[in-house]
């Protein structure tokens, strides 16, 4: 896990290291071996989905560029990982009080067969009021998770049902979109709140 | 701190241990559990989960073979893994032993008692009773507090 990290960091490095204000990052964190260029997510001004938020209006990409982005995939027939990842972010969101409403924070479904519209606005109401859950048809889900570089596959259960497997990270966007980092699941909060300040950071600095 | 010692007060007393009066039982008379908790769900169509310590406070080892509760037709112990690309999975866990003096958490992301086929709702603020069958034929009944869907562990 630990290695992951680091290469999900040269990742990020490699597409922002030209921009001046992430050099103090990448003195901190330091670079390593960069990851494949196929995996890493693009930038969110290099996505093309179309979806609808749980409150029906048409969302894409380009609806989260001017501020810091938190984005995750799951579905809300998960019972475990998924309402897990939302507490946690919930929680995140809490620490970070009012800062937490300069950020996008985005629940994608990759389950949109059960994932209704009026199913996630169910779902997300029941955690931090930031949380926006977004669905939409199968191919366009599918574009999306291409476009973060996250998997996701339906595995039938012996009840006859089905569930999902699907990434579980977070990822971190900062204003312009460029991934800044992405917090993998069951991070301790100790290290999910400061990198999420740092996407705020940069916003900041960026706009000076 | 109040809600704490509520849940815990109401483990001490809800939590019956069955069989004892059986005595080829080897091991689960001396099991505990510990930091049992659910989140609410919405409707019966979701699976819900559940979550508990089991701890061997006896001499051997017990194993954990299964699940039973009024509240879900297939209640079953699962694992969540999540691999190296951050691929999260669930699958059936199968039978668990605990070795002497030892415990297994049932937590958020890891081990959990999925409960498929809900028979009800999961109401926050209620309980449902849970059994645990282990290998030597004895069962512990436990009152599983149900808290919010979006509780974070035993104390909300
Ligand atoms: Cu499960």
């Amino acid at each position: 896990m630990q290695r992951r990290q680091l290469v999900l960091y040269g990742a990020a490095g490699a597409g922002v290291l030209g921009l001046t204000l992430f050099v103090g990052w990448w003195r901190v964190d330091g670079p390593s071996a960069p990851k494949p260029a196929g995996q890493r997510p693009l930038p969110l001004s290099a996505m093309d989905f179309r979806l609808t938020d749980h409150e029906g209006n048409e969302v894409g990409p380009e609806t989260l560029i001017g501020r810091p982005t938190m984005v995750f995939f799951g579905f809300t027939y998960c019972p475990d990982v998924c309402p897990t990842t939302l507490s946690d972010i919930s929680g995140w969101l809490e620490e970070l009080g009012d800062e937490a409403a300069q950020i996008n924070v985005v629940f994608i479904t990759v389950d949109p067969a059960r994932d209704t519209v009026e199913a996630m606005a169910e779902y997300v109401g029941y955690f931090h009021p930031v949380i926006r859950g977004w669905t939409g048809p199968e191919d366009q889900i599918a574009r999306a998770a291409e476009g973060f570089r996250a998997s996701f596959e339906r595995v039938p259960t012996e009840g006859g049902g089905y569930t999902m497997n699907h990434t579980a990270s977070v990822f971190l966007f900062d204003a312009e979109g460029e991934l800044v980092t992405m917090i993998d699941y069951h991070e301790p909060r100790e290290f999910a709140v400061p990198k999420i300040r740092r996407a705020l950071t940069e916003d900041v600095e960026g706009a000076t | 701190m109040v809600k704490k010692l509520r849940y815990s007060n109401a483990l001490a007393v809800l939590l019956t241990v069955a069989g004892l009066s059986a005595p080829a039982l080897a091991g689960s008379e001396d099991v505990v559990v510990e930091n049992a908790w659910s989140r609410a769900s919405i409707g019966v169509n979701r699976p819900g989960a559940a979550y508990l310590t089991v701890r061997n406070t006896g001499e051997d080892a017990v194993t954990l073979t299964g699940l039973a509760t009024p509240l879900a037709m297939m209640p079953e112990i699962h694992e969540s893994k999540t691999n190296s690309d951050g691929v999260s999975s669930m699958a059936p866990a199968g039978e668990i032993t605990i070795e002497p003096g030892q415990s297994v958490a049932l937590e958020p992301g890891g081990l959990h008692a999925m409960l498929m086929k809900l028979q009800e709702p999961m109401t926050e603020g209620e309980t449902f009773p849970l059994t645990l069958t282990f290998s030597d034929g004895g069962k512990v009944t436990v009152e599983i507090p149900i808290l919010g869907i979006a509780a974070r562990g035993p104390e909300g």
